[in-house]
Formats: structure tokens, sequence, C-alpha cells
């Protein structure tokens, strides 16, 4: 059978178009330029439409305008760019629009550097724009998954009528892997509510303002209820040896390809170590979190930034567990034997003699 | 617009809605603009041309943030409210998803000029089919009356009290005019909503401006004087005063560009799936077909499972080398992964990357410690020579690094690269050498293997012939 050799960042847009997405606003920034350049090379090929937008605020309002048309469409960034984007994402969720916005995150703060880092979770996860608002996020650990991924973004985004964000880091986007790519998506589900200048279209409003206090209230509320709705239906994980775990690691894109090597390490030296891998950062494995605190003695979260998603694991935990964290940050990246050695001292007392 | 709700109106435009069923708290028939102002009457200016033309049911209104932030409450057509300053890029977004559409930005000053600067400039100069219609009145009036980038020199704001200082603020920005000196742009006028010669010259345009995109010509402005008289402090008919006295001297009326009737109409089509066209591009990528066991068979112990980096010059095909060697193993049914160093670190003339080959799933992509090093010059070897494992390979090209490994701990093959690949008449074949060099030493894969994979990957086969003496001469190189 063949197989292709592909780049994450080649796999995702190749995604995308598989999902049905013929339409990329985007703004150049190192490292998610090489989306923006498969999607000029490709898109105007299948007859879509590729902009180079004049900024980044520019490129998430295009994507506000095609998504209240009903297209299917995405943006790419790096951190940076994406913190100019919250505003509009903003939007898009006060309007109830799809849209799947790539982030490959770099070092910050400020501009940092292009390195591969995961400083970008509390801008995308728990907010960042004005509001009370969610967004799906997505986090692929290897090419294949930012494939796999990115059409899953698409399909979440128009059945929640919510901005997906895939959430990803220099490394993942630049290595190459296998990948297979699933058959394209044939045909996409009508939008009755879009904006498509026909006669049964123009009585449709797209529209965030909801100027009475009673109104924006009960959006909200309806916003929210949406939200309990993907918080049942949509959270996705990967778990590696937790059975027998006493320690758990938890780590999210390269993070959770390093741990795994460092796993088979300790594994070997006899330590009872699994792994869970958050593919949705939220909605959030919060509820397999707390069951695993029922079984295991103890947590160590790693991330390339000084602390962030480990909030989330100490919430799901919620102080029955001791719960360690290894990070590093400004675009250095652990090695595998300074995991084992993070993963030796957070290991339980008590495994250790069992 | 308070003339609609007397029943005296003579016509009312059927693009207009009756009722205004979205405006919430009562006063349905009457809207939300203050007695005197200036939006109204272009609001029924533009519903006039929207019937006249025959589009309303094609057509989308976006309204911005400031007074007319409740346009949705009175156009009968597909509605797009939008952020701040941002409507010419939601209109481009609108416009390329239905070209069929007619778009409309309507934007007052503060909105189009000053935070949305931006992007209104770069949808002009893009040519963006679009009909703009901007609302000057010299000042912000749903916030209550600050300085907007057209408030006159010496007018009093809220935020300007003592009167605009130009030395400080800046000038009356004149958008018709700075728009006019780009290129793309087919139709821009500046009208104002005066008395009723000048109501119907604003008539005349504002059907114009949207004709224009009717006819797929390009994109358009009109600019519209408008007045303001609750935040000019002033009474209707002063305030119409004050628009002939002072706005129009600063901001001249008139066609600022017209070349409607050079401009051929463009056409731009939706964007289709196009499946058959998808599955011919994806086809049209290099794959490799699997074939084989990821058994290990035949090759030593120490060689199997490498992790490999490959350094060199750029442009000395480093990338390409790892691409290759990885797309072999692949086609042997390893397991591989392939990461070049980016950004900074692959600019000022070296590249690296690091290629894992394993019989099973690859955990890390990162090759810090190499079992293999493969050199392609002197700044690579000294970099990388001491973060090889104990027992590993080191393969170097011995032309360009005249300074032996000195560790005595790993395996080391000098290859002199580049003066084969010169012999063979393209320099630049050295990383195929090597190449063939690392697997000829470990058996890992044979001669043929290599060719029958670039056979496959390689987009151009113009090369093939001398790639694949240049891998042979790299085999017998360490035999």
């Amino acid at each position: 059978m063949a197989v292709e050799l592909v780049k994450g960042n080649d796999a995702l847009l190749r995604g995308a178009v598989l999902a049905g997405c013929r339409t990329f606003y985007g703004y150049p920034i190192t490292p998610s330029s090489e989306i923006a350049e498969s999607a000029a090379a490709l898109l105007p090929q299948l007859g879509g439409t590729f902009v180079q937008s004049e900024c980044e605020v520019g490129a998430i309002q295009m994507v506000y305008g095609a998504a209240s048309a009903g297209e299917r469409v995405m943006t790419a960034s790096s951190s940076p760019g994406i913190s100019l984007k919250l505003e509009g994402v903003s939007y898009l969720v006060g309007s109830e629009l799809p849209a799947v916005i790539i982030d490959i995150m770099r070092g910050g703060p400020g501009l940092g550097n292009i390195a591969p880092a995961q400083g970008d979770y509390f801008q995308v996860v728990k907010g960042g724009g004005h509001g009370d608002y969610r967004l799906i996020v997505l986090a692929p650990n290897s090419p294949q998954e930012m494939c796999d991924l990115a059409m899953l973004a698409f399909e979440l985004a128009d059945r929640y009528r919510n901005p997906v964000v895939v959430l990803s880091d220099g490394f993942t986007g630049q290595m190459m892997e296998a990948v297979e790519f699933p058959v394209p998506v044939t045909s996409i589900p009508p939008k009755d509510w879009a904006v498509r200048a026909t006669p049964e279209t123009s009585g449709n409003l797209i529209n965030s303002i909801r100027l009475m206090p009673e109104d924006l209230e009960e959006h909200v509320t309806a916003l929210f209820e949406k939200y309990a709705s993907i918080e049942a239906a949509e959270v996705r994980y990967e778990e590696v040896q937790t059975a027998d775990a006493e320690l758990v690691v938890v780590g999210y894109g390269i993070v959770s390809r390093l741990l795994r090597a460092a796993l088979a390490r300790v594994r070997d030296q006899g330590l009872r170590v699994g792994m869970l891998r958050p593919i949705t950062l939220w909605p959030y494995p919060s509820q397999r979190l707390a069951e695993l605190a029922e079984t295991a003695s103890g947590f160590l979260v790693a991330e390339l930034s000084t602390g962030q998603m480990v909030e989330d694991v100490r919430l799901a935990v919620n102080g029955r567990r001791p719960v360690a964290f290894h990070g590093r940050y400004g675009g250095a990246v652990p090695s595998v034997d300074e995991l084992v050695k993070a993963i030796e001292a957070a290991y339980p007392a008590e495994g250790r003699s069992a | 617009m308070s003339t609609m709700t007397g029943g005296a109106v003579l016509q009312w435009p059927e693009s207009l809605y009756r009722t205004f069923h979205r405006k919430p708290g009562g006063g349905q028939e009457s809207t939300h603009y203050c007695p005197g102002c200036g939006h109204g009457v272009l609001h029924k200016l533009i519903a006039e041309a929207m019937d006249d033309l025959a589009i309303r049911e094609r057509t989308v209104f976006i309204s911005p943030v400031g007074c007319s932030v409740f346009g949705y409450y009175y156009f009968d057509c597909g509605n797009v409210q939008v952020a701040h300053g941002r409507a010419p890029a939601v209109a481009t977004g609108i416009k390329r998803a239905l070209p069929h559409s007619v778009v409309i930005s309507y934007q007052g000053d503060g909105d189009l000029a000053a935070i949305g600067t931006s992007n209104i400039l770069h949808a002009a100069n893009r040519g963006e089919p679009i009909t703009v219609f901007f609302v000057n009145n010299a000042i912000y009036g749903m916030t209550g009356g600050q300085m907007a980038p057209t408030t006159l020199d010496g007018q009093r704001t809220t935020t300007s009290p003592r009167g605009r200082d130009t030395m400080d603020t800046g000038s009356p920005l004149r958008v018709s005019e700075l728009l006019s000196t780009l290129d793309a742009p087919v139709y821009i006028e500046r009208v104002a909503l005066t008395d009723a010669k000048h109501i119907m010259t604003a008539r005349r345009a504002v059907r114009k401006a949207l004709k224009a995109q009717v006819e797929g010509k390009g994109f358009s402005l009109v600019e519209v004087l408008s007045p303001c008289p609750i935040n000019w402090k002033m009474d209707p008919a002063e305030s119409k005063a004050w628009i002939t006295d002072h706005l129009m001297p600063a901001f001249p009326l008139g066609v600022y560009k017209d070349v409607l009737a050079e401009r051929e109409p463009q056409t731009r089509l939706a964007p289709q799936l196009a499946l058959d066209k998808v599955a011919e591009l994806f086809a049209a990528e290099p794959s490799v077909e699997r074939t084989g066991e990821p058994t290990w068979d035949g090759v030593a112990d120490r060689y199997r499972e490498p992790q490999v980096k490959i350094a060199g010059f750029g442009g000395q095909g480093v990338l390409f080398l790892g691409s290759l060697l990885a797309n072999v193993a692949l086609r042997r049914n390893y397991h591989v992964t392939w990461l070049p160093a980016y950004g900074p670190e692959s600019r000022g003339g070296t590249a690296n990357c690091n290629v894992v080959i394993s019989a099973e799933p690859v955990a890390s992509p990162m090759v810090t410690e190499p079992s293999v090093l493969m050199a392609l010059n002197a700044p690579s070897l000294e970099r990388f020579e001491p973060t090889v494992t104990p027992g590993g390979v080191i393969v170097y090209n011995s032309t360009l690094i005249s300074k032996t490994p000195t560790r005595q701990d790993v395996e080391v093959v000098a290859v002199p690269a580049t003066a084969i690949a010169d012999e063979l008449g393209e320099t630049r074949a050295a990383n195929l050498v090597l190449l063939g060099a690392y697997l000829a030493h470990t058996g890992m894969f044979s001669a043929a293997e290599v060719e029958a994979t670039m056979d496959q990957v390689l987009k151009s086969h113009g090369m093939l012939e001398l790639n694949r003496q240049a891998v042979a001469r790299g085999f017998a190189a360490t035999t």
C-alpha cells in the first residue's frame, strides 16, 4: 500500500482540504507560514480562495465573513498572531460562527522566539478574547493527527457553530512521518442560518450584539448549555499503561512524544508509570483524571511552559494526590533523560516499595 | 428618517423593512437615529437603489460599529454585524465566498478612517468588488461626540474640548483623495446630504457605486458628508449650513476616481469541492509502496534502530538526504520520523536534520544522542561528534573535512564524497555518496532499494541516473 512521508504542517492543510475547506485567510509568521504557503499553492488549483491579509486582525475578520457565508474556512498563525486574532475569535463565538484556527505555538512573551513552545494554553484554552466563551481545542502529536484533527476540527466547528483551534507546535508542524490520508468529505451539511445572498437566506442575520442585558444573558446561557453538551460528548484522550500506574504523567502535543520515550525507559527500570495524553484540551479529560486519582498515587505534568495545563490537572485531581510539574520554556525542549529524571523524582515513595 | 413615521412617504423602498422587528423595546415604526441625522436619508437612498437594481435578495449589508451598528434593523436583506473597523475585511470574506452577492460595507469615520484604516486601504488596494458607503460627519456619534480623524481644525469635541489642534492630532483625513491614489478602485465620489440638489447627486452616486458592483467592475466607495446635529450641538438646519460652510471646504465634493468605462468585469467563481481535482493533486504527491517486513534481518545489532543526525552546509542536500533515508526505511515498512532544524538554526549556512528508524512506532523524533552522524562539512563534525553514542557510527565527507574524528569509541567511515560527486560532474550529489557509504557500512538497505525509492518519490526523474550512480559509488567507497 502506498504511503507518504509528510510534514505536519502540510498534513494539516491537506486534512483541511479533505474536510472540504477551500478558503484560507492568513498572515505570514514563523513557524506557521508553511501552512499558508501550502494553502496558496493548493487552494487556487481547486478553485478555492487564498488571501494573504493585511494583518492578523484582518485575517480573522475575513474568516468571519466567509463563515457568515457558510464556507468551511480556516486561518493559521503562531502565538503573537493568535494574540491579535482573539478579538475576532470572541466575535466568532458571539455570532456562533464555525471556523478553524491553527496555532503553531512559539516562544513568548513578546516577540520571544520561533522555537517550539506551549505557552498559548492560557490564551487559547482559557480565553484571551473578551466575554464568557469556550473554544474547542485539539492537540495533535503527529503529522497523521495534524491531518485527522484538522478534519475533525471542521466537523466539530460546524456541528456546534463554534470556533475550533488546532493547537500545535513547531516540532509537530515541521516533522515528517508516514501519513495515510482519509477519503475526502463529499458533501457539507447545509447551513440554514448562513447569509448566502439567496432569497431563502435574505432574512438571516449574523450578529453578536444583544443590547438588552436579559437578551445577552439568555444568549450566553444558551452558549454554555451548548458547551455542556460538548463536554459530555467530545472529550478525547489517549491512555498508555495507566492500568497499574503508580504515577501518571500528563502531556500534550510534542511533549507526549518525549514522555512516551521516557516511559519506555522507566518501565524498563520497573517503575509503574502510565501516561494520559489529552487530545482535546477543551473539553478537558478532567473526569478521567479524577478516576485515575483513585488508582494512581501521583501525577507529573510536563509542558513547554512554566505551567499552564497543570492547573487543569490540579483542578481535576482536586488535592487528592500530589501533582508535580516539569516545564521547559523559551523554546527549550526537555531531553528524554531529563524527563526520566523528573519521573524518578516524582515517583511516589510507596510505589517504589510496592 | 422621521418622515418615514408619519405616513407621508411617497414610496416605501422594498429593501427597507416596513416594521423594524429586530429593534428591541418598542418604537418599531421609527428608527433609532436622532432628528436631523443623515443616516436615515442615506439608508433610503441605498434601499431605493437596491430596489431599482433588483438586488435586494442577493445583497449582504454589513453593519459596522458606530451609529449604524443597527443597520440590520432596517435593511431587508442578508445582514452581518461586525467588529469596529473590520467591515472591509469581513466583506472580503463574504464576497469571495459568494461572488454573486452584492456586498455593502457601511461605515462611519471612526470605524473606517481610524480603527479600520488598514482594512479599508487594503480592501480597496486589492480591488475587492464591494461597495463602501462612508459616512463622514467629522465626529464619533454613537459614543457621544469624540474627535474623529475627520474632525476639522479647531472643531470642539468631547476629546478635543479646546478645539482640534492639528499640530497635535494631525489634519482631517481625506479618505476619498487617499484611496483614489490606488490603482484598483473603479469609482470614488464624495457627496453631501444638505439640500435636495446635493441629495439628488448623492442618489446618483449611490446607484453608480452599486451598479459598479452588479457589473463586476471592482471596488467603489461613496463618501457622504452627513449631518450630526446632536453631537455638533446644532439644530438640523444649522447643521446643514455647517456642512456647506465648513465641511465642504475641507472635504471638497466631486468624483475622485471613475474608471468604470475602461474596466472589464471581473469573473470569480464560488469555491467548489472539486473532488476530482483533489484526487488528482493528492495522487501526484510522492509516495512509496510498502514492501517487506521491518525485521532488521541481516543487520548487525549495533546498527539496528538507528538515531541519525545529518548535518552540513545549506545547499548540500542535508534535508533531502534525511528524507530519502526515511523514505527508504518507510518503503521497507519501518516506522520513521524526520525532523529538521528550522528557523534561525537553519539559516546562516548550516542545516541539520534528525531521522529515527525503528521496527516499533517512534516516540521522540528528536535525536540528541545520535547513533549515526553523517557529517557533510567540518563545522558539523565538530559540533555533533561529541554527541554520538559510544559504539555509534560517524560517516563523514573527507573531501571537505581534513580533521579526522578523535573519538575512539565509535566507528568512523571516511568518504571522499565531494570528490566522487565531482567526478560524476555534480558536486551536489555528495549527499547521496555519503548515504551509499552509510548503508554499505551497516548493511541496512541495498543500493537497489534506494534506487527503487528514488524512482517513487522524486518528482523529477531527470537526475535519476546521476543519483543512482552517486549512491552506487558511495556503496563502492567503503568496500
